[in-house]
């Protein structure tokens, strides 16, 4: 199982990239739509960064089921395992 | 084995070269206010989300073959070529509103360029590419001599202004260029392809086989209930789902583009332009930082004012950035296209 801690820091540092959010705003809890006004379009910007950085897949039909940072966290972490 | 003599085929030349380019814009202006009147939005999300600020619609009157022959006879007229000598009519588009006969072959009669052969393209937002394609290799093969290729819809005709995923994008207009023999290579080798494995996740909601049945149904039992609810779409309109274009868009396409590059031989700075399906901003926008373009190469933004127009809108793109920067012509542009299919074409051209 790899680092939540990390992967929440690695993260966090792309939203900040795309949305210009402080880092310290991405919290686990934080639902990207309705806490960080993350939409469609950036979300899959995001989405697709983290693949890179954590070498993981997420595909199309699980994007939608990451509501919070921490469901974003949770499944890097059992992709990477 | 029956002995005849030896076939002769075509007599193959070096290179070819987009000759002219000419465009049609259509006069109905359709803001983001009007737009609001049909789905609840605002100017501000939708120029945020998409970066469109209009788009231009056809009248009802003017048809996808009246758009095609006004961008087509201004291509002609910038190429310096009369339409007889068109050796061959090649037009891409997803609206015209007759399975058979094509656009083509009515925009052939109307230029005076029969007895060119005309046939339509149907590869939606890559139509325009897929089309240059085909002129370059029949132009080069020594088939034709000159090929004239039209990107063209009238996408107000298959939309459903009350839904929200793609409608609000679209607009009309056509673009079109005359190809030709060239001593210098003037298009470069086309990487196209389709990933039909996503055939869903855009293109129309329905087939015309299901008002069809609805009709013979209505007209059966004389109850016209269902051919009256809105909720029916019963006549086919386009849908997508967003997010899945986009990434691909996004990310397959950065690599179609660099493999088009690298194919024609040259760098990101030895663009002048960058030109790519005019879908959305911030997939133009995103598809510029991939390709790491240098600064002074120009990328085609017309989709503010222009909207998404499918086939047409490379050809208009390419337009608008030559009226605005009539430097750029005799430099080279990058230009790719990708849509419904999902099917994706790109190439690069020496701007006429």
């Amino acid at each position: 199982m790899a680092d939540k801690n990390a992967i929440l820091a690695g993260l966090a540092e792309i939203v900040e990239e795309e949305t210009g959010l402080e880092t310290e705003e991405i919290q686990l809890e934080k639902s990207f739509t309705e806490d960080l006004d993350i939409d469609s379009i950036s979300m899959m910007t995001i989405v697709v960064n983290a693949e890179e950085k954590f070498d993981v897949k997420i595909p199309d039909e699980e994007v939608k089921n990451l509501t919070t940072v921490g469901d974003a966290v949770d499944y890097i972490a059992n992709a990477a395992g | 084995m029956t002995q005849h003599p030896a076939l002769t085929p075509t007599q193959p030349i070096d290179g070819t070269a987009v000759l002219g380019l000419g465009v049609h814009r259509p006069n109905v202006v359709v803001d983001n206010e009007q737009i609001c009147r049909w789905i609840d939005s605002s100017d501000e999300w939708i120029r945020q989300r998409t970066g469109i600020v209009t788009r231009h619609r056809a009248p009802a009157d003017v048809s996808v073959v009246d758009m095609a022959e006004a961008a087509a006879l201004d291509a002609l007229k910038d190429a310096g070529i009369e339409a007889s000598q068109l050796g061959a009519i090649i037009v891409s588009t997803v609206t015209h509103p007759y399975k058979t006969p094509s656009a083509a072959a009515a925009l052939a009669a109307r230029l005076g360029a029969t007895p060119a052969p005309a046939f339509d393209v149907s590869a939606a937002c890559a139509g325009y590419c897929y089309g240059v394609a085909q002129a370059d290799s029949l132009v080069r093969s020594g088939q034709t001599k000159y090929a004239l290729v039209v990107g063209v819809e009238k996408l107000s005709d298959i939309i459903d202004n009350h839904e929200r995923s793609i409608s609000f994008l679209l607009g009309d207009g056509a673009g079109a260029v005359v190809i030709g023999p060239s001593e210098t290579p003037g298009i470069s080798a086309s990487v196209w392809g389709s990933k039909g494995e996503n055939w869903e996740s855009v293109g129309m909601d329905s087939s015309l086989l299901r008002l069809r049945d609805a009709l013979a149904e209505a007209q059966e039992t004389g109850d016209a209930s269902r051919l009256l609810d809105r909720e029916e779409h019963l006549w086919p309109t386009l849908r997508q789902d967003g997010q899945t274009v986009f990434r691909w868009a996004v990310w397959e396409m950065a690599k179609t583009a660099k493999l088009a590059l690298e194919k024609a031989g040259i760098n990101p700075e030895d663009l002048s332009a960058f030109v790519p399906h005019q879908a959305n901003m911030r997939i133009i926008d995103e598809l510029s930082k991939q390709l790491k373009l240098p600064e002074h190469v120009l990328v085609g933004r017309d989709i503010a004012d222009a909207g998404n127009t499918s086939a047409a809108s490379i050809p208009l793109a390419l337009h608008r950035l030559r009226e605005e920067n009539p430097e750029i012509s005799g430099g080279l542009a990058l230009q790719i296209g990708f849509g419904a299919g999902l099917v994706y074409g790109a190439q690069v051209v020496l701007i006429p």
